[in-house]
């Protein structure tokens, strides 16, 4: 089955110039796939139906008017819950923010909306976006279009599972420590993290300050090209945004490779990968050096206790950044005799498990007496890892290795152990640290028709490289296609 | 190194009011994960600074106008206990 709801943003955009698309038919026949789909896969907390009707028509008002504003105008577009929506419940898929409804835009919404975008509604994560299955979620889990016995990734688990199975053309996730990477590529789709900087927090709900990113999950290159654009640049709201003007990425997606310096990551592209995925990445590489990219292998062996640093610096920003909910401003209260009884008791209550560990994982790596030796270590091995980077760079323009170590696992694979889990993301999150941009771009399927991402890293701000090579990696793979809606039993 | 956790005081520091046998969970859970973490102390870092900000950007200033802000009811609307303009909770201290 394939109509409206399947074509990429970029071909809906070039129907709806042309006329022989409304942005109305366009959201009708979204809202009519995710009814079809939404009973297994569970991509959405909350699907805007109403909202998404009216924006839409209103779009195919501007444009009769000959006021389109641009490429995303009547596209729709749906929204990790992780990103606060004027009107609209947002609850991070957590328990404790049942029902809150906030005050404001993120900036990301508020540019999506100025563009003239058709915002869908708000996808299902891992609570506060901590965990790589979307079996966190506090609603329950998303289930992935391509096998829903299988997990769509996580934590933007929801927005990749909307846009692989039709319920959005295009949806935007969080990557923290490869959030939007590995749920795009065990579901098929690119998935890309900017420089950490280039997009606005402002309204993202915090899990990890330095390392948090918002960015695109889209079915081509040029798509995620397209909503990067949108929705980057400076904003004086988040004392972190770059303040340097934004540089256009479409234009570089017609560049070829030739001549481009691209270096596979050893430590990232080996050990504990799953044959199928390594075979995928080697084919990748090899049509990539056919295509006149100069191949060269370049060790970081500090990236090995990337994933260890990273078990500590995030969790100790969490456990800062969530004494937020504590029962007095928003969100769940459970009545206790004192203020401090009150706020543990909510806490415990409005809590998962995977976030209350990661609260105490923080807590007790920052506290008195261990701070130097988890903490403070973890932050100087960051260091280290930053100049490994650097001087990686030297040798290649742009790196590479698989997203993910596997393709998509079976439901309850890896929630008794979390550890296995967190070996999910060995292979993005060594660009959190660095904040250096990362994109996962589909390059074909397993035995058992899953689709396998690989993954291009570029030096900070270079996003005009990365999307260069991005495209070239796009035209060399294997074609991945869409998954099978049919098949998803009702 | 053997990592012990006082869990009961970590979780008291977290403001997270949980049974024995979570209590108990968790210690162990954080055992297994934090000897792996330990393996940031693998590495030389002597006189390596810590990161703060990957970009090495410093303070970022505005100009300082008036602007609007978000309005008080609209915030107080979502507050599960609110009065007079203020949030409402529990006396800080156990009075008798």
């Amino acid at each position: 089955m394939s109509g409206p709801a399947d074509l990429t943003i970029t071909e809906a955009s070039a129907r709806l110039s042309a006329g022989d698309l409304t942005a109305v038919d366009l959201t009708e026949a979204v809202l009519s796939r995710a009814s079809l789909t939404e009973a297994v896969v569970h991509a959405y907390l909350t699907l805007d139906q109403d909202g998404a009707r009216q924006a839409a028509t209103e779009s195919d008002e501007r444009r009769a008017a000959g006021q389109s504003k641009g490429p995303l105008d009547g596209i729709p577009i749906a929204l990790k819950d992780n990103m606060t929506t004027a009107g609209l419940e947002t609850t991070a898929g957590s328990r404790i923010l049942s029902g809150y409804v906030p005050p404001y835009d993120a900036t990301v919404v508020e540019r999506l909306k100025s563009a003239g975008a058709v915002l869908t509604g708000k996808t299902n994560l891992d609570e506060f976006a901590m965990g790589s299955s979307t079996e966190n979620s506090a609603y329950g889990p998303t289930r992935n279009p391509w096998d829903p016995s299988r997990v769509p990734g996580g934590s933007s688990g929801g927005s990749a599972a909307a846009v692989a199975a039709g319920s959005a053309l295009g949806a935007l996730g969080s990557d923290t420590g490869g959030s939007i990477r590995q749920p795009g590529a065990l579901t098929g789709l690119v998935g890309f993290k900017p420089t950490y900087g280039r997009v606005s927090r402002y309204g993202l709900i915090a899990f990890a300050s330095s390392l948090d990113q918002i960015g695109p999950l889209t079915r081509s290159v040029e798509d995620a090209a397209l909503l990067y654009e949108a929705i980057a640049g400076p904003d004086p709201r988040d004392s972190t945004s770059y303040p340097g003007e934004l540089e256009p990425v479409r234009n570089a997606l017609e560049e070829d490779i030739r001549g481009l310096r691209v270096g596979v990551v050893t430590e990232l592209s080996v050990e504990g990968i799953d044959p199928a995925v390594a075979a995928a990445f080697g084919r990748t590489v090899d049509r990539l050096a056919d295509a006149g990219a100069e191949i060269v292998e370049v060790s970081m062996p500090s990236t090995r206790v990337a994933l260890s640093a990273y078990y500590l610096i995030a969790p100790a920003e969490c456990s800062a950044n969530l004494a937020r909910f504590d029962g007095v401003r928003y969100g769940l209260r459970v009545d206790g005799s004192t203020v401090e009884d009150m706020m543990a008791a909510t806490r415990a209550e409005g809590f998962g498990p995977e976030v209350i560990r990661r609260i105490l994982l923080g807590t007790y790596a920052l506290s008195a007496g261990y701070f130097d030796a988890f903490y403070g270590q973890a932050q100087r091995v960051r260091t280290l890892i930053i100049r490994e980077f650097a001087a990686a760079y030297l040798q290649a323009d742009v790196l590479v290795s698989p997203t993910a170590p596997t393709t998509a696992f079976e439901l309850g694979a890896k929630t008794q152990d979390p550890l296995s889990m967190y070996m999910s993301d060995v292979c993005t999150i060594p660009v959190n640290l660095s904040g250096d941009p990362g994109i996962s771009v589909p390059v074909g399927l397993d035995e058992a028709g899953l689709p396998i991402g690989f993954q291009v890293m570029a030096p900070a701000l270079a996003e005009p490289l990365l999307f260069r090579a991005a495209a070239a990696v796009e035209r060399a793979a294997d074609p991945v296609g869409r998954p099978t809606i049919e098949e998803v039993p009702s | 190194m053997p990592i012990d956790i006082d869990i009961a005081h970590v979780a008291r520091l977290a403001r997270i009011a949980l049974s024995d046998e979570e209590l108990e969970q968790y210690r162990s859970q954080l055992g297994v994960i934090l000897d792996h973490a330990a393996q940031v102390q693998s590495l030389p870092t002597d006189g390596v600074p810590p990161t703060s900000h990957p970009l090495d950007m410093v303070n970022a200033f505005r100009d300082d106008e008036v602007r609007p802000s978000l309005l008080r009811d609209d915030v107080l609307e979502q507050a599960p206990d609110a009065v007079d303009g203020y949030f409402r909770v529990p006396p800080a201290l156990d009075v008798e």
